[in-house]
């Protein structure tokens, strides 16, 4: 018997009716039905399980999105926090339209017209918003790790919205639900990243993500802008895109991140278009059903030629809804973590 | 491990709560089931076949998910965190007569999420609810109006309801709690 303190008494797998077993002892079951960690920083914290978990509660959170009332009470009285500190559009409004319809109380903290201008460190601007007590806070920063210790600092929850060139887990989320969507599995589908991989925060959280659920990665770009250690990850990296793209069931395009240039890494916009933009004559290479994604914002006419990002395998919007039902996901899997495993 | 009901009892019942829901309505028209999962799901869809074969009605039934609407999510319970499964209530409930379709109606708690639930999606003509078995206990000032076996318990006991469709065969059985 469960506790009388225990609500609905309803079985929280749905596998019985009641469920017996002694109180404080937790029943065992095989596929995890909540996240183990307090907060989600990157993708390596997941178990296979947990991202099928996430995937498979976006999955259900869609329908939300679907009625007139786009609104359910699950975090009624919990605060959220989205403090960002680099300029983001997407991602922000996609937080905070998933907090809103889980009926959190939200509040944007931007760098710019905050204490954060007069010169506070991110471990001070943590630690007060702590004192206020938030529930959870999502947290988007220049540097890596950023969130790791936001969240070493802080009882509150955090969600990294992409710290650095580190991670940006819940856009690797979005992205897998995309594929999932669009071709039924994850598992043994090609697909290629192509672009800016030195800079990206979004290439290494789809990386561990697409591996863990058995995908075969290429990642493609110049050789200025590769990664030192992709065949440890095990991701096949080239500099040809023909090679990417030839036979891909998936071709992901990433932006080239100027504001993170330190240095020249190409000669000009027009030729990295000329050796690595994606046009319907690259495309042909690929599968008849490929489909083309993009994480945003994108530089039309750099890494992606405008035919192919408005074309008919574009599934770049698509991410952007999914987004939400990812988010949505993610705040209610964090929100329920058991209470002996939370603010460790 | 006393069996309640078994696969026989289950389906006769489910066959006179239909008749009943014929009796007490003129017409089936404007009535719509939503079956609570799990297992008020697969409850609903034969209580929809068997109004079906008396009245030659389709009642239209839906699905809900009540895991958003509970009361215990923040409450950190002993137990797993629910699993949230999809919501698919394809027609609207405007105006119509919903019929609330759930295994064991215990605490009320679950009733009360799914009204909750189901208000959200529209604004229905009534709402009734109907149960396999109603062990009382109740938290909340809910009853049922169709019940298949009314089952005295002790707070020690559970009922676990069997389906066909979830767990290969049809029976209810009373089961006294072990470890304590």
């Amino acid at each position: 018997m469960l506790p009388v303190t225990e609500g609905a008494r309803r079985p929280a797998d749905g596998t019985s009716t009641d469920r017996g077993g002694p109180p404080g002892v937790r029943p065992v079951v095989d596929t995890p039905s909540g996240l183990r960690a307090k907060d989600l920083l990157s993708i390596s914290d997941l178990s296979t399980d947990e991202i099928l978990l996430i995937l498979d509660t976006a999955e259900a959170m869609k329908e939300v999105g679907t009625r007139t009332i786009k609104k359910v009470p699950t975090l009624r009285g919990q605060t959220v926090v989205n403090l960002f500190f680099e300029a983001s559009t997407r991602t922000r409004t996609s937080f905070e339209i998933a907090e809103k319809r889980l009926s959190a109380d939200t509040l944007n903290v931007a760098a710019t017209g905050s204490s954060v201008a007069k010169g506070e460190t991110l471990a001070d601007t943590v630690r007060n918003l702590e004192a206020m007590a938030p529930d959870m806070i999502v947290l988007r920063h220049a540097s890596a790790g950023a969130g790791h210790l936001a969240a070493r600092l802080c009882r509150a929850r955090v969600i990294n919205a992409g710290d650095g060139m580190h991670e940006h887990p819940t856009q690797a989320l979005l992205d897998a639900l995309t594929i999932r969507q669009r071709k039924g599995r994850v598992e043994g589908l090609k697909v290629s990243i192509i672009g800016d991989l030195l800079h990206s925060r979004v290439l290494r959280s789809n990386v561990l993500l697409l591996r863990a659920l058995g995908a075969e990665v290429c990642a493609c770009g110049p050789a200025t802008l590769m990664l030192p250690d992709m065949a440890r990850l095990g991701v096949r990296a080239t500099t040809s895109v023909d090679e990417a793209v030839e036979g891909a069931d998936v071709i992901m395009l990433l932006r080239i991140q100027l504001e993170r240039m330190r240095g020249y890494f190409f000669p000009s916009q027009r030729e990295y278009f000329r050796q690595f933009g994606m046009t319907m004559a690259r495309l042909r290479r690929a599968k008849p059903d490929v489909i083309i994604m993009h994480p945003g914002p994108m530089n039309r006419g750099v890494e992606i030629a405008s035919e192919v990002a408005d074309g008919p395998d574009s599934v770049i919007l698509a991410q952007v809804a999914n987004g939400v039902a990812v988010r949505m996901a993610v705040l209610y899997l964090l929100a329920g973590a058991r209470q002996e495993e939370r603010g460790s | 491990m006393p069996v309640v009901m078994a696969s026989d009892q289950v389906a006769r019942t489910i066959t006179r709560i239909a008749h009943e829901i014929v009796e007490r309505n003129r017409t089936l028209d404007d009535v719509a089931l939503v079956g609570i999962r799990t297992r008020g799901v697969p409850i609903a869809r034969r209580l929809s076949s068997v109004l079906h074969d008396i009245t030659g009605a389709t009642v239209p039934t839906g699905v809900l998910d009540i895991t958003l609407y509970r009361d215990d999510l923040m409450r950190h319970p002993v137990g797993p965190q629910p699993v949230l499964r999809k919501t698919e209530i394809d027609f609207s409930i405007d105006d119509q007569r919903i019929l609330l379709v759930d295994d064991v109606l215990y605490t009320g708690r679950t009733i009360r999420a799914a009204l909750d639930a189901l208000i959200d999606f529209g604004r229905p003509r009534s709402i009734e609810l109907a149960v396999l078995v109603d062990r009382g206990h109740r938290e909340l000032p809910i009853k049922a109006d169709y019940v298949g076996k009314n089952l005295p318990t002790s707070l020690r006991e559970s009922v676990r309801v069997r389906l066909e469709e979830v767990e290969g065969l049809d029976e209810v059985v009373l089961e006294h709690a072990s470890g304590h």
